[in-house]
């Protein structure tokens, strides 16, 4: 019972015929652990798995030890905010963190501290007597974050939670994220933008197509995509000229004129000397650079990296 | 299971949660835009008694008539139909509407077992169900023959009348009962309640054709022996009215309990085994 691992022993879900994720295996520790996969990769089938929502198609899933056959005890330790922006009518966001506990079957008194203590956590008290209809996005996440916390639980699950949030919210919800993995407590947070949980993260599990692709520390994962050359795309003036200058060098594998012709797409091994010798031809030859952009730091192109192209499982 | 492991079971726990639950339910079964034609279900047949009850005086007919009116009315329209379709919408929606709503993972995601979340939500129901049907088949008894005046009164309260209308919300409440269990259940197990509402109304309706014990595993044979005024019917709806094996009452109620108190225990067993998925 005091086991302190989420384990998926090879677990498979299927809808019908489409896979929604095969033969997972994973063993995760406490600390900040992010799923990291494109939409339809399998995150939501996977944290819907791992809070009972859905049941596996084959293998067995046991939460801290606990078999989620029995929600009654598995929910005490367990909270999910999930990616669904629906709530109960009618109700004030008080009411909403306040409803629930009760329904955890908490005497009144002890609600109400929680309730506010979750309200605080996400700077939401002074909202808390308004309705949630009238919240706007970002209040609406917030109120589902502060609803799936209330109640302390060591396993919080969080489905794309900074979706909606403003800059200031973001950096507070990271920082709780990391205060609550610092606790000891698993916090598992899905997104799609890898960039975004790296700094948050001690462990990441990349999804592809409903397969397990990488997982482990996030350096070791960076690490091997920083093996691969990087793509940047430069705006500029004449791409034609600056192509040509820049493929006489060793560190770029390749540049081609970009396809609406304005900008050039280079992939180098050593992004730092690019950019340098970009400000010697910029020196040299009067190129105007309207703008310099990483064209592949998003998921997509981890995959590729990592698995190929296709996407498919290795 | 013996005496031991019930009372060693977690009661107050599952009290406070059955409460929680009413106390968020109640407010959706009772106040529902989703429910407006329940309550035109409700307030039809009080509106048309109170009609009845302003131009009653002048139409020549007797107390008795009114009562065997009524009694078909309750037979005809409250037990056929109105309570019949106004459970439809409510039991079957206590899971369905929150799968529409995308808000039952909520339910799903407290330590509640999902026994305690089905009983509890077949409570709101319940309630609902018997302050909408109960309500409307006492209000409709008293407005058919409150023109009488104090004929009336002296029939309400010193003859029958009081003991007849009773009758008449003890068998809407047991209607209520019989027919929430059955609906909370075809609300678990499918999609459309239109499809096995449909179904039910057909086996509910070839009562009378059925086998003797066949016809036990129905609501309506049950309700139709707590019916105490029969209502003179020719040709095929005779057939509606017509108690082919007479029950007494205190067997009807107890059977109909048993009946209803196995159908929602296999509802609750089957919401243990629900999955949300709502895009599916």
């Amino acid at each position: 019972m005091n086991e302190p691992r989420i384990v998926f022993d090879n677990v498979s879900r299927f809808y019908g015929e489409v896979l929604g994720v095969n033969r997972v295996n994973l063993s995760i520790l406490p600390g900040v652990t992010s799923l990291v996969g494109p939409n339809g990769s399998g995150k939501t089938t996977l944290m819907n798995l791992m809070t009972g929502l859905i049941r596996p198609t084959r293998g067995e899933i046991r939460v801290l030890g606990l078999s989620l056959e029995r929600p009654e005890e598995v929910f005490r330790k367990v909270g999910y905010c999930t990616q669904f922006d629906a709530f109960p009518k009618g109700l004030t966001g008080y009411e909403f963190i306040y409803s629930f506990l009760l329904v955890h079957g908490m005497i009144a008194s002890e609600a109400h501290k929680l309730t506010m203590q979750a309200l605080d956590r996400v700077s939401m008290t002074a909202a808390g007597d308004r309705l949630v209809a009238a919240y706007s996005k970002g209040m609406r996440q917030r109120i589902k974050l502060a609803q799936a916390m209330a109640h302390g639980p060591r396993v919080l699950v969080l489905d794309e939670p900074l979706n909606g949030l403003d800059p200031m919210a973001r950096a507070e919800t990271i920082a709780l994220f990391q205060q609550w993995g610092g606790e000891g407590r698993h916090v598992i947070v899905s997104s799609h933008v890898l960039h975004e949980v790296d700094r948050i993260s001690d462990q990441v599990i990349l999804l592809s197509h409903g397969y397990v692709v990488a997982e482990g520390q996030i350096q070791g994962v960076r690490s091997e995509v920083k093996d691969q050359p990087m793509q940047i795309l430069v705006r500029c003036d004449r791409p034609g000229m600056l192509a040509a200058r820049l493929f006489e060098r060793d560190h770029v594998v390749e540049a081609k004129v970009h396809a609406d012709g304005k900008g050039v797409l280079v992939r180098t091994r050593d992004a730092d000397s690019l950019y340098l010798l970009l400000n010697r031809i910029v020196m040299d030859s009067g190129l105007e650079v309207e703008a310099v952009a990483p064209a592949d730091d998003d998921v997509n192109s981890v995959y590729q990296y990592l698995i190929g192209p296709e996407g498919g499982a290795a | 299971m013996n005496w031991s492991r019930i009372t060693a079971m977690p009661w107050m726990l599952w009290r406070r949660q059955v409460a929680a639950i009413l106390r968020l339910e109640l407010k959706k079964s009772l106040f529902s835009k989703r429910a407006w034609w329940i309550y035109i279900l409700t307030l039809g047949p009080v509106l048309l008694t109170g009609l009845h009850s302003l131009l009653g005086r002048s139409s020549g007919h007797t107390l008795a008539e009114d009562n065997m009116i009524f009694a078909g009315i309750f037979q005809l329209y409250f037990l056929r139909l109105g309570i019949f379709f106004g459970c439809v919408g409510i039991f079957s929606n206590l899971f369905r509407a929150e799968v529409l709503e995308r808000t039952l993972h909520y339910y799903f995601l407290v330590p509640v077992r999902r026994e305690v979340l089905a009983v509890s939500k077949y409570m709101a129901g319940l309630i609902a169900a018997v302050v909408f049907f109960g309500g409307s088949a006492v209000l409709s008894f008293l407005f058919m023959s409150m023109h009488w005046g104090p004929l009336f009164q002296e029939y309400l309260l010193r003859g029958p009348g009081l003991a007849q209308m009773g009758w008449y919300a003890l068998t809407a409440t047991l209607a209520c009962v019989g027919y929430g269990a059955v609906f909370l259940l075809t609300g678990v197990l499918f999609r459309n309640p239109m499809i096995p509402a449909a179904v039910v109304m057909v086996w509910e309706n070839l009562n009378p054709f059925l086998p003797s014990l066949l016809k036990k595993f129905s609501v309506i044979f049950y309700l139709k022996s707590l019916c105490h005024v029969d209502i003179p019917l020719d040709g095929p709806l005779a057939v509606i009215a017509v108690v082919t094996e007479p029950t007494p009452a205190w067997l009807a109620i107890l059977g109909l309990l048993v009946v209803s108190a196995l159908v929602l225990g296999y509802a609750a067993m089957q919401a243990r085994k629900l999955e949300v998925s709502y895009s599916e």
